[in-house]
């Protein structure tokens, strides 16, 4: 540092000598506070805000029925998007990696979920059902766990090769999986599903994640999300329901998913890893938002780029300042 | 022995207080003479939309996470927190550009500005937890593909942002608690160090005057 | 009290799409008021106080 701006970061630090003004900081904050309610009561009663209802798995399972089954199977055979997903819900995979760091899989599997049984086996259980149901569910139990999966592998790869045409799946070794899948359809249909798979048969619950998750394994959540524009993809991290403004100070975050190579997955690494090295990335940009001033260069930029002429303006003027090189 | 007086904690404590913080300094009457831009009004705004924000929070708490869907009411309060949220957004950003472009941490203010852009992202992080405990759609929607995120850093394993409960903890409890001694102590550390000097004024400068 | 307008604001948004560039309607409009503000604060000037 060189003596002048030394001299010059001493100066700003001390306490200021020079001419004041009357300033009433109770006033002032009592007047902002004001101004502020009646802003937000005159936005709240003339625009609002949002509120769409959420879906449901009744409302799945009624209108896109086949979809809602052939998920119902993926769950069953192990490969849907919750069940291949790897931690914190199970080990089915390693998840994402930043280079050597593979921070999802050591942080391990504390949340477990088994799809067959969190989201098929134990809410069918929990119902009144029929004489079918009951002895599908019955001949499952009693089933070895590569018989079950064998069944339900089966169905499953069916099903995909028909891209999901339930009427036209020939018939196979599929075992009880169709049996369960049409309970499961049916439980979901009446709306018995949705409380099911959030109370596990338990009494207080306040954990949503496995209903979140099986709804998401789907395509109704994720053709609503399409719908509503609120896609990451096309930065829908910004946006809310309707024609309300959203999350705008998210632009950065969800800016990095728009452009090469976060945005391509097949791209290795970065992309196929995106959401883990937009996170750090988001953590080091905000380390640096923090320490602006210490960052060569970047606390430099308001005295090269003189916008506080014209903050200090009025200051300035009466003094007769002029701009200092720096 | 006793220790003396002025050894105990605190007294010690007492001390350095009475000398960074006097009340002069906490509740002025006058400011530096620069201190004359709208600029300046934006910090105060932030403060003022999160004591509304705080305000229908409470009113929004009292009722539970649900009651807005049915209530006149509850919806009403829910606008408020929405409109007061994206005020204090708004204004806090204002805030950040307008003390960047001042170089605000000059003169021993770096801890100032430390504070404050801590307080803007734990902001978000409240924000956040906020659109996740709707009971809407749109958390639905939030926690479904916000969990990647956290899960592929390994966050999620403790995070769990699928996890009603946690989330609403954490956004009536936690996150307010941290937010609200985050700007306490930014607001303070601007009363003990004072309104930072302008960018071109010297020492000089009052030399001349007088 | 579900606010008068609100009818309006529940309807899909509209999306300025430039290439890979989109942004709502509502969000720009935000943007906007925020960076008007931040100029006005600069460029409007300030009442002068008792010294």
């Amino acid at each position: 540092m060189s003596r002048s701006s030394k001299a010059k970061e001493e100066f700003d630090a001390a306490p200021w000598q020079g001419k004041t003004r009357k300033y009433d900081i109770i006033k002032e904050g009592t007047v902002a506070l004001l101004v502020v309610a009646i802003l937000t009561v005159a936005l709240s009663l003339l625009l609002g805000s949002p509120d769409d209802t959420p879906l449901t798995f009744k409302g799945w399972a009624t209108t896109n029925s086949d979809n809602f089954y052939a998920t119902a199977v993926s769950e069953l055979a192990g490969t849907s998007g919750t069940a291949t997903y790897g931690p914190p819900y199970n080990s089915a995979a390693d998840g994402l990696n930043v280079g050597p760091l593979w921070l999802q899989k050591w942080a391990g599997v504390s949340r477990p979920i088994d799809t067959v049984n969190d989201f098929v086996i134990a809410p069918l259980s929990t119902q009144v059902m029929s004489v079918e149901i009951a002895s599908a569910l019955a001949t499952w139990k009693a089933a070895a766990q590569t018989e079950q999966n064998t069944w339900a592998t089966n169905y499953d790869s069916a099903i995909a090769k028909v891209e999901g045409k339930l009427s036209a799946v020939p018939a196979g070794n599929y075992g009880p999986v169709p049996a369960l899948a049409q309970g499961l359809t049916d439980m979901a249909k009446a709306g018995g599903l949705d409380a099911a798979l959030l109370s596990q048969g338990g009494f207080f619950q306040t954990d949503n994640t496995k209903q979140i998750l099986f709804f998401g394994d789907g395509s109704y959540l994720d053709d609503a999300g399409t719908a509503a524009n609120l896609q990451g993809g096309t930065w829908g991290m910004m946006n809310e329901t309707g024609r309300y403004p959203g999350q705008a100070w998210l632009w950065l975050y969800s800016f990095w998913y728009q452009i090469p190579p976060f945005n391509n997955e097949e791209s290795k690494p970065i992309g196929a890893n995106a959401d883990a090295y937009i996170m750090v990335l988001m953590g080091a940009l905000s380390l640096g938002l923090i320490l602006i001033p210490l960052i060569p260069g970047v606390k430099t930029l308001p005295m090269r780029i003189p916008i506080h002429r014209g903050i200090w303006r009025q200051y300035y003027e009466e003094n007769g300042i002029k701009r200092r090189k720096y | 022995m006793s220790t003396p007086t002025h050894e105990m904690w605190t007294a010690r404590l007492r001390s350095s207080w009475q000398r960074n913080l006097p009340i002069e300094k906490l509740l002025p009457d006058d400011q530096p003479a620069y201190v004359a831009s709208w600029i300046y009004v934006f910090g105060v705004a932030t403060i003022a939309a999160l004591g509304v924000i705080i305000a229908s929070g409470i009113v929004l708490a009292f009722q539970g996470p649900a009651w807005y869907h049915t209530s006149d009411i509850g919806n009403f309060t829910n606008s408020i927190h929405f409109w007061s949220v994206q005020m204090f957004f708004a204004f806090m950003v204002i805030h950040l550009w307008g003390k960047f472009w001042m170089a605000a941490w000059r003169g021993n203010r770096v801890r100032t500005w430390i504070t404050g852009a801590v307080a803007f992202v734990v902001s978000i992080a409240t924000a956040f937890t906020g659109y996740l405990v709707q009971t809407n759609f749109d958390s639905q929607w939030i926690s479904f593909e916000a969990k990647d995120g956290f899960n592929s850093v390994g966050v999620g394993a403790w995070f769990t942002v699928t996890n009603l409960g946690q989330m609403l903890l954490l956004h009536v409890a936690f996150l307010p608690l941290i937010l609200g001694v985050l700007t306490l102590v930014h607001v303070l550390m601007v009363r003990r160090r004072g309104v930072v000097p302008p960018i071109d004024a010297v020492p000089a400068n009052l030399e001349v005057r007088k | 009290m579900t606010g008068w307008l609100a009818s309006f604001l529940n309807h899909p948004a509209t999306y300025l799409k430039w290439g890979w560039f989109q942004i709502s309607i509502s969000n720009l409009i935000v943007i906007l008021i925020m960076l008007a503000l931040f100029a006005a604060a600069i460029l409007i000037k300030f009442p002068k106080g008792r010294e």
